[in-house]
């Protein structure tokens, strides 16, 4: 399965990584690169075998449902590129939708 | 009175519509599903957030055990299997109120699979239903307000990591009303089953429509879209069959649906493509590794069934069977909600009378709620006061129009019945001499009346009997107050 | 020493090393330490019991405190100042730790020589125009220049491990699930473990008891008791039965390697202990596993650096320009490549062919283990890496790079506890032999490196 300058930019898409042609060029062949290397697995035999979901617990441990929360020692205006008023500020989505992208 | 014409109306005959809903609940925890965070309402934007929730680096999520006690009870009241190995699962995708650029859902080992809703009769009684293809548990988002801050959309995470559980139905629903008979159906049940507020307007319940057309015997599916941005039931019912007139056409001309996301426009009473700005989304699921599987004993799984309230199914057959003489319709008025059933309940078991109770409830009190915008589980009029005022009228204390007045002061002043009757002197009159001395007085108040009636005029009777009324407080026995006029206008 | 000379002493040393270029710390701030220092007289006030009194130790800069910057060697963190202490730093505060600095590593723990860090590679003490390892650089150099006897540092494909074998120094990675990672910046979750560096076995054997415990903020920690991992110091290894994996020692290892790893056995063998043959068949398989387990998981892990609530932001054409400005600009050229990596294997008709495929491959090379551990064999030893400490700059092609984790990964595939300690040099660069348990029998492998340690004395330098 070779990856070409498209399936790139789509993956960069997704991944929102901004990438100029130049390294979009270059990932082609990084990726193809690596990828070569992962086609040994397909060749494994792994009928019956389940993929290791986890390691040691079997089952996830579950919490009261109270408080307290877990404190904040310095308050989200130390850490928020943009805070106003108690709310992040992000530039105005264009598509003015309360729907999200799912749910 | 037949429904007004609706656009989906002049294409039934020739198209099938095809409607499966996705609905999100919020469940009724105190705290957040993966943190300890409060769920409260209403706290200043970001207050209620810490480091899991705001997908600091670092952070990691821990499951909330009445979170799955509630979302069990869900699945289970809408007669679920519930699974005993569920696996959450990551959805993978950029929005600002997604802090970790994931949401933890659950993809396909969800909690419950195979219920289902029932949503109507037959006319031979057999029950119609439809299927509930599983439910799962996810955490909420955030909230974004775009008006507040020109050129910015401002992003509050409170509700970010509040517990969803999302129920998806089979594709069985044919039409707009049959739709909202599940969601009504849906909704009922998990108010009964305790586990949410399930408030349209609140937003503890959320509706996503998926809609395809096809024809008439046509056994494929057509291509279904998703309509969002539904905020009543009865805008599900109008966007359906909106979006199904627009497909009929686009097929009947030939054409072919595009697989899309729609937004509702309520004020236009429009849907239009959602702008996606990637084409269909892919959300890269693979099973949560900070999560290792939820593992549910059968004992445990038992007991949430067993334990569950009375749902409104089992209510609605005890009402029945109860002999009360209460009609189909006033069962489905009494439990139409858990806290009218309760009180009526109350009231039936106070009075020891059911039948009154029911008249009482389905009357003065619904209007009532109407009239002063109450709400049922915060009436002013305790049950346990009404049913004591239908026992003062059963045993003739006080006559039926007094209870009404009585009634009315009680809603006012949350007084007990037996005070009010006291304070006002509205016990029942039935003494003749008393009575006489009153239709007297209104007789000699209004001459002109009085002569007519005694001329021949019988319907000028109810006119005299209720100023007698108003004279008497409310307390003169009016149905002697009527034989007695009756004898003086010699009919 | 006086309390105050220490102090003075520390902070020369610090300065020092800063002055060398060997740019091992990245955050080191006075008034942290001075504040350190008073929260530490408050402890001893209050009588408490501190397992680690005033011992100065320097932590990863993936590791969440409040009181230093958590950059992860990335600029999309520059000056980040978590506010709130990852569970690991909690624990080593209250046993009355002085945590004077960060440490330099590979951006977002990717990377095996510290050369992928926005702030410019570590350099290995032992010889400055070598790369310490990574991605944990930083803090195996720091030990291993005397700066602190005990470091915290992350291991995802044996990013503890082989630093120290590089640097000369001990290194642990405990069992999954041992330690909390509760304050770790995810890179890989099902991968991610907090590791411990030690001058000595003894120094990391008491890091780990510190450190090592429950926590109900992570839902993967292993809700058992923490045995006293310094009491494993005794006597001899009789009846320990080591294993000696074919698949560990190929026929191109380097002559010199395999030569103090036979020597290093012969002693346990003197000690007491059988050596046996054994094999653990998929372990050719681990890399291409993990390369793409671990880019994955990244990949959705490191979504949530976005410009929105923390660290960098970047303006650019609207929310999806500020977005890919943000993280174009924040991310160096190893991580946008293993996110890309990481999001075409999960995405949508690769998922089964890859992440599926990779997570199924990785329950045999854990079975592996299970059936050695499971014959009769109580622990294995390894060489830790192909090769010692490389000249900077000397592996450009990034598969050659991962192929330095060979030793080290399937380590971090199964979960197993694993560690590393000095076992001779060559060249007069640093070897590490690499010993391996069952789940949570760190205590095993500690008394085997206790007792190796022990007899091989100043010969583990030389």
């Amino acid at each position: 399965m070779a990856v070409t300058l498209d399936d790139v930019r789509h993956i960069a898409a997704l991944a929102r990584l901004g990438l100029s042609d130049d390294r979009a060029h270059a990932l082609v062949g990084e990726l193809n690169g690596i990828l070569a290397h992962m086609d040994v697995l397909s060749k494994v035999d792994t009928t019956g075998v389940e993929p290791l979901t986890g390691i040691g617990l079997s089952t996830t441990p579950l919490r009261e449902d109270r408080g307290p929360a877990i404190p904040l020692v310095h308050p989200i205006e130390t850490f928020a590129p943009k805070f106003e008023d108690g709310f992040f500020l992000v530039p105005r989505l264009a598509t003015h939708e309360d729907a999200s992208d799912a749910s | 009175m037949s429904a007004p014409a609706s656009p989906a109306d002049r294409w039934r005959e020739k198209y099938e519509m095809v409607v499966g809903l996705e609905v999100h609940v919020h469940l009724k925890t105190k705290t957040k599903i993966f943190c300890a965070c409060s769920t409260d309402f209403g706290a200043p934007p970001n207050a209620n957030t810490c480091p899991v929730c705001l997908g600091l680096p670092g952070a990691l999520p821990v499951l909330n055990a009445h979170a799955v006690e509630l979302a069990a009870r869900a699945a289970a009241a809408i007669g679920c299997t519930i699974q005993p190995r569920s696996v959450f699962a990551r959805k993978n995708y950029f929005y600002p109120d997604l802090p970790k650029g994931y949401q933890i859902s659950q993809f396909d080992k969800p909690l419950a699979l195979d219920g289902c809703i029932r949503v109507g009769t037959r006319d031979d009684g057999t029950p119609i239903e439809i299927g509930v293809h599983r439910v799962h548990m996810e955490e909420d988002a955030g909230k974004s307000v775009h008006d507040r801050f020109a050129g910015y959309s401002a992003v509050d995470l409170n509700r970010t990591g509040v517990p969803l559980v999302e129920i998806v139905s089979e594709p069985e629903m044919r039409s707009a009303r049959q739709a909202e008979a599940y969601l009504v159906a849906l909704k009922q049940i998990l108010e009964y089953a305790d586990v949410s507020d399930v408030n349209m307007e609140e937003g503890s319940l959320r509706v996503d429509a998926n809609v395809s057309a096809r024809k008439h015997g046509d056994g494929k599916l057509g291509t279904k879209t998703e309509i969002k941005n539904l905020n009543s039931f009865s805008a599900v019912v109008r966007a359906l069959d909106v979006e199904f007139a627009r497909q009929c056409a686009v097929l009947d001309s030939g054409g072919v649906i595009e697989q899309q996301t729609m937004l509702w426009d309520d004020r236009n009473g429009e849907v239009r493509p959602a702008r996606s700005k990637e084409g269909s989304h892919d959300y890269r699921y693979f099973p949560e590794p900070d999560l290792p599987p939820l593992v549910l004993d059968a004992d445990w799984i038992a007991r949430i069934a067993r334990d569950l309230p009375e749902l409104p199914e089992a209510r609605r057959e005890r009402y029945r069977a109860s002999h009360v003489g209460l009609s189909a319709y006033d069962i489905d008025v009494l439990t139409s909600s858990v806290a009218l059933g309760d009180y009526f309940e109350q009231v039936a078991r106070r009075s020891g009378d059911p039948k009154a109770a029911a008249n009482w409830v389905l009357g003065e009190v619904l209007a009532t709620l109407k009239n002063t915008g109450q709400s049922i589980d915060r009436f002013s009029v305790r049950p346990a006061d009404l049913g004591d005022l239908l026992v003062l009228v059963r045993d003739g204390t006080i006559s039926n129009s007094a209870a009404k007045q009585i009634f009315a002061t009680m809603v006012a002043t949350g007084d007990p019945p037996g005070r009010i009757v006291d304070r006002e002197g509205l016990r029942k009159v039935t003494d003749d001499a008393a009575l006489i001395a009153w239709i007297d007085e209104v007789v000699a108040e209004h001459p002109d009346e009085a002569a007519r009636l005694f001329g021949g005029e019988k319907r000028l009777q109810g006119v005299l009997v209720g100023h007698v009324m108003k004279k008497s407080k409310g307390s003169a026995d009016p149905k002697r107050v009527n034989q007695l006029l009756a004898e003086r206008s010699g009919t | 020493m006086s309390r105050a000379t220490e102090s003075l002493a520390l902070a020369r040393r610090i300065g020092a090393f800063d002055r060398d270029g060997l740019n091992i710390l990245l955050h080191a701030a006075d008034d942290a330490l001075r504040r350190a220092e008073r929260a530490l007289d408050e402890r001893r006030d209050r009588g408490a019991a501190l397992a680690m009194d005033g011992i100065p130790v320097v932590v990863k800069d993936n590791i969440a405190t409040t009181d230093l910057p958590t950059s992860c060697g990335s600029n999309i963190l520059g000056g980040y100042l978590s506010p709130y202490d990852a569970t690991a730093v909690a624990k080593l505060r209250d046993a009355g730790a002085l945590i004077v600095a960060k440490s330099n590593m590979d951006e977002f723990a990717m990377g095996s020589s510290n050369e992928n860090s926005a702030y410019g590679p570590a350099r290995n003490p032992v010889d400055p125009t070598r790369v310490p390892g990574g991605s944990s650089g930083g803090s195996a150099a720091a030990v291993a220049a005397g700066i602190v006897p005990i470091a915290l540092g992350s291991e995802t494909g044996g990013s503890v491990r082989q630093p120290a074998a590089f640097c000369g120094v001990v290194g642990v990675k405990p069992t999954y699930g041992r330690v909390s990672r509760f304050g770790l910046v995810a890179f890989a979750s099902s991968l991610d473990h907090i590791g411990v560096f030690g001058k000595t076995v003894d120094d990391a054997a008491l890091g780990l008891e510190v450190i090592a415990g429950h926590d109900p903020r992570d839902a993967t920690s292993a809700p058992r008791d923490v045995p006293a991992y310094r009491d494993a110091a005794r006597g001899a290894l009789t009846g320990v039965v080591i294993g000696k994996p074919k698949e560990y020692f190929p026929a191109d290892l380097d002559p010199r390697i395999r030569e103090r790893c036979e020597t290093a056995l012969e002693i346990m063998r003197s000690l007491g202990a059988e050596i046996r043959d054994v094999s653990l068949p998929h372990t050719d398989l681990a890399i291409e596993v993990y390369y793409i387990v671990a880019p994955a998981e990244a990949s959705s892990n490191l979504a949530r650096f976005d410009g929105v609530r923390y660290g960098l932001r970047r303006d650019g054409d609207g929310l999806r320009g500020m977005y890919e400005a943000t993280r174009s600009s924040g991310f160096g050229p190893e991580v946008t490549r293993r996110i890309l990596l990481g999001t075409y294997v999960l995405s949508a008709g690769y998922y089964d062919a890859y992440y599926r495929k990779a997570q199924q491959v990785r329950t045999l090379i854990a079975e592996d283990f299970a059936k050695v551990f499971a014959s009769g064999v109580h622990l294995l030893f390894t060489p830790t890496t192909p090769t010692p400490a490389f000249p900077l700059g000397a592996k450009s092609d990034p598969y050659e790079m991962y192929l330095s984790d060979i030793f080290t990964v399937t380590a971090n595939l199964a979960g197993v506890p694993a560690m590393s300690l000095p076992i001779g040099r060559v060249g007069g660069l640093p070897v590490g032999g690499q010993l391996l348990a069952p789940h949570f029998d760190e205590r095993q492998m500690l008394a085997a490196a206790y007792a190796l340690e022990r007899t091989l004395g100043e010969e583990a330098h030389r």
